[in-house]
């Protein structure tokens, strides 16, 4: 059976996208050593566990949606995903490899579990998708992890609330883990933490929320979830708002959780940086443990 | 014709929600910024702005916007910051030059109160 061994989060700001190729170099620059420094422990983790495929929430920044069409939620199911010009300079990186079978047994599961969602099979990802792969990857080492882009609207309101969200997740957890093959998958909830770009309030970071949101996502969720998507606005910024992408990967978590690791850095860009890295032990292993009700009739 | 659109109604200071009123609003303006993720457009944009605002049927106000360079002028008329920094970005200009802009302050002083709220 397949089996979530955990989530990671990490800001996905543009600026990255361009520093992450001369990490190197600039990891003892005084802007950068702050930010990059943070890394080296959440690959460490991915190195040891080894997943065979990375499920990334993320939000599309008018790359592949436009207005004409703007999905809620949308979910890609094919073989291979592009990155492409984003417009202002971004370097693009080569492609990533899908898993299409598991993305429709997703589908299928969502549907069942009443997500409308939006189903594509072809699907440009961008800079919300691809600088947190090739942070997590160093020198974009992502060919052997075959991905899953799950595309959250944040661009136009009404967005998703927090606990739709998190309800979201929980329910691509429940999909992935009844998927009949034996993959390991990882949980990717991407941007924030908290910033503004737009408006008179550019340049609006709140470091004590993004404290509280850095805590409580781990064992008390549902504390984040109670926010309403205006008071996320107010409180983390207008862009601060993708921190529902961070409850949806951590409502995929329904086992045991063990924090790995964390950081945080004021900032990247108009930026506040978070990452954070979350095991998730299944409470009862597949296996053994799960036939013994069944043995003691 | 009234104005279309669901407003979301939201007393935070200096902050835009981009709803349903903006989106239809601003959708010829989004409409162009999104087509310059491709770099034909931006060259076709910087050989003749006016013709290609016109193109995209971009009204008085926005062209004005664009023609200024005014980040808050745009988004007053119904930009969203998203498909505008495909924009600000095709000039050269960076978030943080944005933000200074709308603001109104200078960029360093813009990046020094980013740096503070982080102390």
């Amino acid at each position: 059976m397949a089996r979530i061994i955990g989530g990671l989060t990490t800001s996905h700001i543009p600026a990255i996208g361009g520093a992450v190729p001369r990490e190197k170099e600039l990891i003892n620059d005084p802007y950068w050593k702050p930010f990059f420094s943070g890394y080296p422990p959440a690959r460490d983790w991915l190195q040891k566990m080894k997943p065979d495929v990375a499920l990334v929430i993320y939000n599309d920044h008018g790359l592949n949606f436009f207005l004409d069409k703007m999905p809620t939620f949308a979910i890609g199911a094919a073989f291979q995903y592009n990155n492409a010009d984003e417009g202002w300079g971004i370097p693009t990186i080569p492609p990533f490899q899908g898993d299409p079978e598991l993305s429709w047994h997703i589908i299928e599961s969502l549907v069942e579990d009443e997500f409308d969602i939006t189903s594509c099979q072809e699907m440009l990802v961008d800079h919300g998708f691809t600088v947190p792969m090739s942070l997590f990857w160093p020198g974009n080492s992502y060919s052997g992890v075959r991905t899953i882009p799950v595309c959250v609207n944040t661009v136009q309101h009404p967005l998703p609330s927090p606990l739709r969200c998190f309800k979201l997740g929980e329910a691509i957890g429940r999909a992935i883990e009844s998927y009949p093959r034996d993959v390991k998958v990882v949980v990717l909830g991407t941007g924030g933490m908290s910033h503004q770009l737009d408006g008179e309030r550019a340049g609006f970071i709140n470091k004590k929320f993004d404290m509280l949101c850095l805590d409580k996502i781990v064992n008390q969720p549902e504390i984040l979830t109670r926010y309403s998507i205006h008071e996320l606005v107010r409180e983390a910024g207008a862009q601060g708002a993708e921190f529902i992408l961070w409850l949806a990967m951590r409502g995929a978590l329904q086992g045991k959780i063990t924090k790995i690791h964390s950081s945080y850095h004021v900032a990247v860009s108009n930026t506040a940086t978070g990452l954070l890295v979350l095991e998730n032990t299944p409470f009862v292993a597949n296996s053994n443990v799960s036939t013994l009700p069944s043995a003691a009739k | 014709m009234g104005v279309i659109g669901h407003h979301h109604e939201l007393e935070i200071p200096g902050t835009y929600i981009f709803d349903g009123q903006a989106a239809m609003k601003g959708y010829a303006l989004n409409k162009m910024c999104y087509s310059f993720n491709s770099a034909e457009n931006r060259a076709e944009f910087l050989r003749d702005e006016d013709a290609y605002c016109r193109k995209f049927g971009l009204n008085e106000q926005q062209c004005k916007a664009i023609r200024d360079r005014n980040v808050l002028a745009m988004i007053h008329a119904g930009g969203c910051i998203y498909y505008l920094a495909k924009f600000s970005g095709m000039l050269g200009l960076s978030v943080q030059d944005v933000g200074a802009q709308q603001r109104g302050v200078s960029v360093d002083s813009f990046k020094k109160m980013i740096k503070e709220q982080g102390e």
